[in-house]
């Protein structure tokens, strides 16, 4: 069992750095929303702020690439995020099409320049 | 696979529609998402030495990709716990505006807070995205059943994979890591894009990708979340001026 989980220490950092500081917000957003109503207006703007922050997150990554993605050059992260949006609107919205299309694009400009 | 309409009797059973909400964890092209990206999160918790204990158990309890790969490559680098806390803190602000806009949609005038907070922890962009997609089509007295089994379900897959992608590790292909990354935006552009349904949320979109780069140079440590505040609310202001002139 301890082979399995590793020390004891290991564990508590895993509580206090990863599971605490996602739990705090979801438990906050938990304490704050359960009083909002489904159809109010501040739901609409709550909407947007994730919406934004999530967009954060989707250039964050792209544009301060974390460990292999940054290999691969700036033009071909950003082509072939693009080129999956392109195909993901020409197919009526399908994201399994747009995903295929991003990585295909990602993995054969990468194996293209070797 | 399509759920049986509000009217069927399926839905009377909690059990059942918590059957339903496992189900449809196959309706969703997401769900191969995960498994791939939890695939990564496994090989990488290999390679920096975690044990697969450490990197299940990441996988219950955090349950948020970009959190679990904050954590485990800061943490792999030699950061202290503190550090890491504060990075995996900033990057899970997202959570909370997430709960707060969909907890509305599972309450009924009886629903108690405590019955919400299983629900609330399995919120990360896909069950979001999803539950947006999905409850309309379930009666509401039975969607916080339906959101549990959608949940059990993710996470089940999501261990497998981490499960696969660990004992994998050794053999993936360099290039697999970085196809890996690249599939988070990919997946949260598409999905967060099929998702909006008024003008504020393309808005939103555009706008947050748009400024995201431009607040950047800050470098205030919660720079995704000035964006994201900023963006959300012009999306916002633009939305309530378009009300305004219409009303």
């Amino acid at each position: 069992m301890s082979e399995f989980f590793g020390d004891p220490h290991a564990l508590l950092i895993l509580v206090i750095a990863g599971f605490l500081p996602n739990e705090v917000w979801r438990m906050a957003g938990l304490w704050l929303g359960g009083g909002v109503d489904e159809g109010s207006e501040i739901l609409v703007w709550v909407r947007a702020v994730a919406t934004a922050i999530l967009a954060g997150v989707i250039a964050q990554i792209l544009v301060q690439p974390p460990g292999a993605l940054a290999s691969i050059p700036d033009w071909l992260r950003y082509g072939a995020v693009a080129a999956g949006f392109l195909v993901f609107m020409l197919t009526r919205r399908s994201i399994f099409a747009g995903v295929v299309a991003g990585e295909v694009v990602m993995v054969a400009g990468k194996w293209w320049l070797g | 696979m399509a759920l049986p309409p509000l009217d069927s009797p399926s839905w009377q059973n909690p059990l059942r529609a918590f059957a339903w909400g496992i189900r449809s964890v196959a309706s969703t092209v997401l769900t191969l998402v995960l498994f791939a990206t939890y695939l990564g999160i496994g090989a990488l918790a290999h390679d920096t030495h975690f044990s697969l204990g450490w990197v299940l158990g990441s996988t219950l309890l955090v349950w948020a990709g970009p959190a679990q790969i904050i954590l485990i490559s800061t943490l792999g680098s030699g950061a202290t716990a503190v550090q890491a806390a504060i990075a995996v803190t900033v990057s899970a602000i997202r959570l909370f505006p997430m709960v707060v806009s969909v907890l509305p949609m599972m309450k009924t005038p009886d629903t108690k807070r405590r019955q919400l907070v299983l629900a609330a922890h399995f919120i990360a962009v896909t069950l979001w995205v999803e539950c947006y997609r999905l409850l309309p089509q379930v009666p509401r007295e039975r969607r916080i059943a339906f959101t549990h089994g959608l949940g059990c379900g993710l996470l089940t897959v999501c261990l497998t994979a981490t499960t696969l992608g660990y004992g994998l590790a050794a053999n993936l292909p360099k290039l697999f890591g970085a196809a890996i990354l690249i599939l988070t935006p990919l997946a949260f552009l598409l999905s967060t894009a099929r998702n909006c349904r008024q003008v504020s949320d393309v808005l939103a979109l555009v706008l947050g990708i748009a400024l995201f780069p431009v607040v950047s140079m800050l470098h205030s440590g919660v720079d995704i979340l000035i964006s994201g505040i900023i963006a959300g609310s012009i999306a916002y202001g633009v939305h309530w001026w378009r009300e305004r002139g219409l009303a």
